[in-house]
This record gives structure tokens, C-alpha cells and sequence, in this order.
């Protein structure tokens, strides 16, 4: 397992394929307890498919990006435990009918990843106009729990109220999960949207963010991935480590870069630049997260 | 105005009590100075998918004015973040919003409520001038 964990990034960093970023969980939060509970592992994380998305300036292939991507991870020496989609499955429409087309044709491709398990948050595109109804039929709850391999993990949806808010009902629900877990618990948050007040003047924040923050705060050792702005980003609040995925139809200008938040165009020269997945690896001990950027092609 | 005349009343109160049937030249010139306070000036704007009309406002530093928001079409947010101000904007109805700009230069409302294909390009620009 180590042996074939090293080799793999080994040749990521052999390859030159994309960025690497190795997080730390929260310096100095190292305890025997979990490390003897954990065992490395790591999952892909893909993001903003924007499926149904339709404007050749900014993707001329934007039906065949998200294959593509769902190839590059089926090629991945090692499989990942599971991936996990955060949020923007598909671009929104009016059209209620139209919405489950495009949900219903991401399912179907999704469904071809060889991994074990795949999981799914809804971003805005796909949830915010009908308050996630669609979204629900095709794969369930919005925010859940799951643990693997001694790690907590919180999906938070922050998209289904179309107000950007997480809403006092499902952050009692957060501070209730929080209860349940040791202060030195590891936790990893999945969420859209950041949490923080990223670039409010584009809309890249939670209305009620703060206050997930500070309910998470009570606990040591919290990441947070999301998505949502098509684009690398790392920022801390507190001990609490935000890493922003690249999106897999456009990329968007870095915050306050430009007066409008306009997708950048495709660049014939560098196809498919900007977009991407990552890796996450959870290591246990010393308790960390070693992010790889991989491109789609 | 209901707060002014609140304001009136709460000063007559209180200086009766102080000063029992004396009143202070300076106290009612200061009932008369809020009296004559003028009316914050109103800004109406109109959004829509996908833009706001007018997509272009200037105003005064330091002047009140109010935002007059109302929807043509489905449920809106107006967000300027700068000055720590927004507001909902429901069809049929109209939202007040308040806000007193305290810095000069040129910044951006926008939609904070989800409304569709397009809605990460509603916005406005605002020109605030001394």
C-alpha cells in the first residue's frame, strides 16, 4: 500500500502533472489516538462538470471534457477509495424537464468511473431554482455524513437555498454531527461554495458562512474542499485549511483580477487549460492532506 | 418621518424632566434641525433577468439615499458588498433599502440570489462622488 502510494507520486512529481500541495490537518494537532484509528488513503476530487454548459468561445468540447476527465481517473494506476463531485453537475436551465435531462446524462456518465464508491453535492446550477427537488431524485440528500478509514466527513450544502444560506435548520444539524465527534476528530467538510468571504463583490461566498465556521472551530482538525469558483485557491481562517478545486468546463479569473467574473476563453494553444481534478491524500501520520493538481488531457 | 417625530418626543420628554417647564433655545433648535432633516434621496432601480435598470447610478458621498428595488420577473438579490448592504427583491412587491455611501470611487451591485443562466453577470456599476 505505501509502496504503491509513493510510486504514484512519485510520478506525479516525475511527470510534472500539475501542481502539488501538501496540507497539514492543523500544525501541531498530531495524536496517537487517531493516527492508531487511521489508515492512508486518498480520493479524487472533481468539480463544477457544468454538463449542458454550451458556448464554443469558452469550451469547443464541452460534451466530451467531462469523458474525458471520467478517463483520466479510470486510468490512475491505483484507484482512489472514492470521488467525490462538488457541486455544478450540470449548467442550470428554466426548464424543469431539461434540468433532469442533463442530471440524468451526467448519472450515465459518473457511472462509468471504476472506483468504488462516487459521491455528488449539488452546486447552485443544479439546485438553487428548484431548491435541490431535481438534484434529490437522482442522488439523494443534499448534506450527509460518511466516515471512511478514520475520517469524518461533512457534506454541507449551501446552494439549495438560492440566497446562498446554509439555513438555521441544516447548521443545527451541523452543530449536532459536531457534538458526536471528538474535539481531535478528522474532519474533512465538502462544500460548494466557500465558506468564507472569498470575493463577496462576485458572489463567492455563504451568507451564513461564518457561522459553520465557527461551529466547526470547536474542532481541531477541519479541511475544507470545495468548489465553485473553477480555480486553485487555498486560504486559512483560524486552523481551518479551504482548498478550491479547478472546474471541468471553464475557469473562471482569479478574484478581483478583472471588473467581471466572465469565464476565460479556451485557448487553442494550451486546450483545456485552467481545467482539472485533483488528488487528496489522507495521510495519517503525520496528519496531513498531499493534494496533486491533474489535468483533463 | 415617524422616526423624527419619535426623536421630538423622546427630547421634549427628557428635557421636561431635566429642566421641568424651562426649555433650552438649543435643545428646540436641535428638534427643529431633525424636523428639517431632508428626506433620504430615493434611487429606484428595476432588475430582471439578467440586468438591473439603470445599470449605471452616481451618488454623493456621505448623501442617504434609498434603494427602491423592484423585480419584473423572478426573485432577486441586490448586493453591494463595499458597503455592507443588501436587500431581496420579491415580484410585486417594492424593497427599501437604505445605505449612506462613506467613501468615494467606483464599485459594484449585484444579484445574490440565484435566478438562472446569466445570473453571474447581473450587476451594476456604482459611481459615488465627493
Amino acid at each position: 500500500m505505501d509502496r504503491i502510494r509513493i510510486d504514484r507520486r512519485e510520478f506525479i512529481k516525475l511527470a510534472g502533472l500539475g501542481s502539488a500541495v501538501v496540507v497539514a490537518g492543523c500544525a501541531g494537532m498530531r495524536t496517537t489516538t487517531i493516527a492508531s484509528r487511521t489508515d492512508d488513503f486518498y480520493f479524487v476530487q472533481l468539480s463544477d462538470t457544468h454538463w449542458g454548459f454550451d458556448d464554443p468561445q469558452i469550451n469547443p468540447d464541452a460534451a466530451g471534457t467531462l469523458p474525458k476527465a471520467v478517463a483520466a481517473v479510470n486510468s490512475l494506476s491505483q484507484p482512489p477509495d472514492f470521488v467525490m463531485f462538488t457541486g455544478d453537475l450540470t449548467h442550470t436551465t428554466d426548464d424543469p424537464a431539461e434540468r433532469r435531462r442533463r442530471l440524468a446524462q451526467f448519472r450515465d456518465i459518473a457511472a462509468t468511473l471504476k472506483v468504488p464508491t462516487v459521491r455528488y453535492m449539488p452546486g447552485e446550477h443544479d439546485a438553487a431554482l428548484d431548491n435541490g427537488r431535481a438534484f434529490k431524485e437522482f442522488f439523494g440528500d443534499t448534506h450527509y455524513t460518511f466516515d471512511h478509514k478514520g475520517v469524518h466527513f461533512i457534506v454541507v450544502d449551501n446552494v439549495s437555498d438560492p440566497t446562498a444560506a446554509i439555513g438555521a435548520e441544516q447548521l443545527e444539524w451541523l452543530r449536532a454531527d459536531l457534538a458526536g465527534q471528538p474535539k481531535d476528530a478528522r474532519i474533512v467538510v465538502f462544500t460548494h461554495r466557500p465558506l468564507f468571504d472569498l470575493y463577496p463583490q462576485w458572489d463567492w461566498a455563504t451568507r451564513d458562512g461564518a457561522q459553520a465556521i465557527t461551529l466547526l472551530q470547536t474542532h481541531a482538525n477541519v479541511t475544507v474542499f470545495y468548489g465553485h469558483i473553477h480555480q486553485e485557491n487555498h486560504f486559512m481562517t483560524g486552523d481551518i485549511a479551504h482548498h478550491s478545486a479547478k472546474g471541468l468546463m471553464f475557469a473562471l479569473p482569479a478574484p478581483a483580477s478583472q471588473p467581471r467574473r466572465l469565464p476565460v476563453a479556451w485557448d487553442g494553444a494550451a486546450p483545456y487549460k485552467g481545467l482539472g481534478f485533483r488528488e487528496v491524500d489522507a495521510e495519517a501520520v503525520p496528519m496531513r492532506y498531499a493534494i496533486a493538481e491533474k489535468p483533463v488531457a | 418621518m415617524t422616526v423624527h417625530r419619535r426623536t421630538i418626543m423622546t427630547v421634549h420628554r427628557r428635557t421636561i424632566l431635566r429642566f421641568g417647564a424651562l426649555l433650552p433655545a438649543a435643545i428646540a433648535a436641535r428638534a427643529i434641525v431633525a424636523f428639517a432633516q431632508p428626506k433620504p434621496r430615493e434611487v429606484a432601480i428595476t432588475a430582471r433577468k439578467f440586468t438591473y435598470e439603470p445599470a449605471e447610478i452616481t451618488l454623493k458621498l456621505d448623501e442617504p439615499v434609498v434603494f427602491l428595488l423592484t423585480s419584473a420577473d423572478v426573485v432577486m438579490g441586490f448586493s453591494v458588498p463595499e458597503f455592507g448592504v443588501r436587500g431581496t427583491i420579491i415580484p410585486g412587491q417594492t424593497t427599501r433599502v437604505p445605505m449612506t455611501p462613506g467613501k468615494t470611487g467606483e464599485f459594484t451591485y449585484l444579484c445574490d440570489v440565484f435566478c438562472g443562466s446569466g445570473h453571474e453577470t447581473m450587476e451594476g456599476r456604482m459611481r459615488v462622488v465627493a
